[in-house]
């Protein structure tokens, strides 16, 4: 199955990843062998098998509602680009 | 000129109901709102690499809690998915939803609009982390970032496009409300965000298809939706019948200018690409779990106001009130107990009267309301033993409001007991009766509507304090000869 470019520019922009032209034919022809390979397991009957949530049989262990209160924010600030306030602070992300 | 005649509308709603938990659903970071910036935010909560998610017992228990009260099925193995989209209040840069197995899948629940009972389907319900806070304002043209509300507990409550009018939408998610609150699985309290509604909405011509439908995200107050839903279907039909199109997007509500405009296009936002989450494994809910959830819920809301109109013959309208949270219906219990079903209609009325419009006005809750449901039957029980009339229980209510005292201890300090004995009260019908010698005569003559004349002379005369039905009595009888 063939990825075309303008699939694999709106996939790049989804995932926030800047593609340029010189690799664009380059990784939609590795997108697409991906993708054979995907076509190639559909083929298999899968009518009565459940679909896999995780690869290791085992089912999930739950907390206790419990708190620690005990949270460094300064600690966890100083690695921060910025911070203000007790906020961390990013470029602006509305108009 | 807008018609309205020609379209039916369609609206479908979104609710996320933050549920009681100490902690996140995936770390042990507390839940309390109003916390200072990134005081609740672990290591978990702000994504650091080598972090895991756990999940807490107790989302699952209370999702599973609201699944059983709207008859749902319980997904026994629910699975966690990655919704991923790339916003700064997301550190991971995903949100850990629930997306093919959610834990709760279709339910129903029944509302009331005129009269008119109506079942709305639940399509599913599921378990999902909060975003945090993303704050625009103030700081020299960047974004600062809150992270405290990061991993709250969320259950997502999603409806069927069932509803056909705002009525029918805003009864809809105030019963979604009441047994969120009910079922003590969340406060609900909405000024927070810890009930927050988005309204699906789309117009059509009856029996066609679906049209295209807008999305109005987290209105906030239940006066909001009906709002926003005007705007909002006034916009569509006038889009419609001058030919144009719906663009699907999501839209936000306005409350300053009362209006909705457009927040994103969902074409390109809503790829999520959801994914099963590695880090999480299955969650499975076991039958003995299931089973010991459905011994420990409550009598629901809907069947406690059929038992309390029909065994204690209160109006639908009070069994309404007296049942809209847990705490309501267990401080009225409280009262019938002490009293007697005989006399729940008393109790109802004060509840519903009286004590609503204290509370109202001070703007308090019914557990921060300075009178106790002890204290209440202390008073209501003085009501119905003749010791005070309903009027002076007015007075000995807003003494005890004030914190006087019991209501025995106000009614002996201001001498407010009612008098029975039935030689004073003659006293003071003759009296009246010797003073108004003319209005006798003119009552006499035909003038009956002077009854209530004289009733009101013995009040004044007795401070308020005679027996409004001995009153009633002897002045029937003295004025007969």
């Amino acid at each position: 199955m063939a990825l075309s470019e303008q699939e694999v520019l709106k996939i790049a922009k989804l995932a926030a990843l800047d593609v340029s032209s010189q690799d664009l034919t380059q990784l939609s022809a590795k997108l697409s062998n991906v993708l054979d390979l995907f076509a190639q397991l559909q083929q298999v009957n899968t009518d009565h098998v459940l679909p896999m949530a995780h690869p290791l049989d085992k089912v999930q262990r739950l907390r206790v509602d419990q708190t620690v209160a005990d949270i460094p924010r300064d600690k966890y600030q100083a690695i921060a680009p910025a911070c203000e306030q007790g906020l961390y602070l990013v470029p602006k992300v509305i108009d | 000129m807008i018609s309205s005649m020609n379209w039916e509308v369609v609206i479908g709603l979104e609710i996320h109901a933050q549920l009681a938990c100490e902690s996140k659903i995936f770390s042990n970071a507390p839940t309390a709102y109003g916390a200072e910036p990134n005081t609740q935010a672990n290591i978990v909560d702000l994504a650091m690499p080598g972090v895991l998610p756990v999940l807490n017992e107790r989302a699952v228990e209370l999702a599973v809690r609201f699944g059983l009260a709207v008859g749902a099925e319980i997904g026994q193995t629910s699975v966690f998915a990655r919704k991923n989209y790339f916003y700064p209040d997301s550190p991971k840069a995903y949100q850990i939803s629930q997306f093919e197995l959610p834990i709760v899948g279709k339910g129903e629940i029944t509302i009331e609009v005129d009269g008119q009972h109506k079942n709305i389907g639940i399509t599913r319900a599921h378990l999902e982390e909060d975003a945090g806070k993303s704050l625009h304002e103030d700081f020299h043209g960047l974004t600062g970032i809150d992270l405290n509300r990061a991993g709250t507990p969320l259950l997502e409550i999603v409806s069927e496009p069932d509803m056909r009018s705002a009525a029918e939408a805003i009864a809809y998610a105030k019963a979604i409300h009441e047994l969120v609150q009910f079922l003590e699985i969340g406060d609900g309290n909405m000024q927070e965000g810890s009930f927050r509604v988005d309204v699906n909405v789309s117009l059509r011509k009856p029996g066609a298809l679906f049209g295209t439908r807008t999305e109005l995200k987290n209105i906030n107050s239940f006066k909001f939706i009906e709002k926003a839903l005007a705007y909002e279907i006034d916009r569509h039909i006038e889009i419609l019948e001058s030919g144009g199109e719906i663009v699907q997007e999501t839209r936000l509500y306005d409350p300053d200018r009362d209006e909705t405009r457009s927040m994103r296009s969902k074409e390109e936002a809503n790829d999520y690409r959801y994914f099963p989450d590695p880090d999480l494994l299955p969650v499975v809910v076991s039958d003995e779990q299931l089973a010991a959830i459905k011994a420990s819920l409550p009598e629901l809301p809907g069947q406690m106001r059929v038992r309390f109109e029909q065994d204690y013959g209160l109006s639908a309208y009070d069994a309404q009130l007296l049942t809209a949270a847990a705490v309501n219906a267990r401080y009225f219990e409280a009262l019938v107990a002490e009293l007697g079903a005989q006399q729940a209609k008393l109790a109802a009325n004060w509840m519903n009267g009286e004590l609503a419009k204290a509370l109202n006005k001070a703007e308090l809750t019914l557990e921060q309301s300075p009178i106790s449901g002890d204290a209440l039957a202390g008073l209501l029980v003085r009501i119905v033993d003749n010791t005070v009339s309903g009027k002076l229980a007015k007075q000995v209510f807003e003494a005890m409001w004030a914190g006087e005292g019991s209501a025995d201890q106000i009614i002996e300090a201001k001498g407010l007991k009612q008098i029975t004995d039935t030689g004073a009260i003659e006293k003071i019908v003759d009296e009246v009766l010797a003073a108004n010698a003319k209005q006798v005569e003119a009552y006499k003559a035909g003038q009956e509507k002077l009854f209530g004349f004289f009733v009101g002379q013995v009040m004044k005369l007795s401070k308020g304090q005679a027996n409004p039905a001995q009153v009633n009595d002897l002045l029937q009888q003295k004025l007969k000869n």
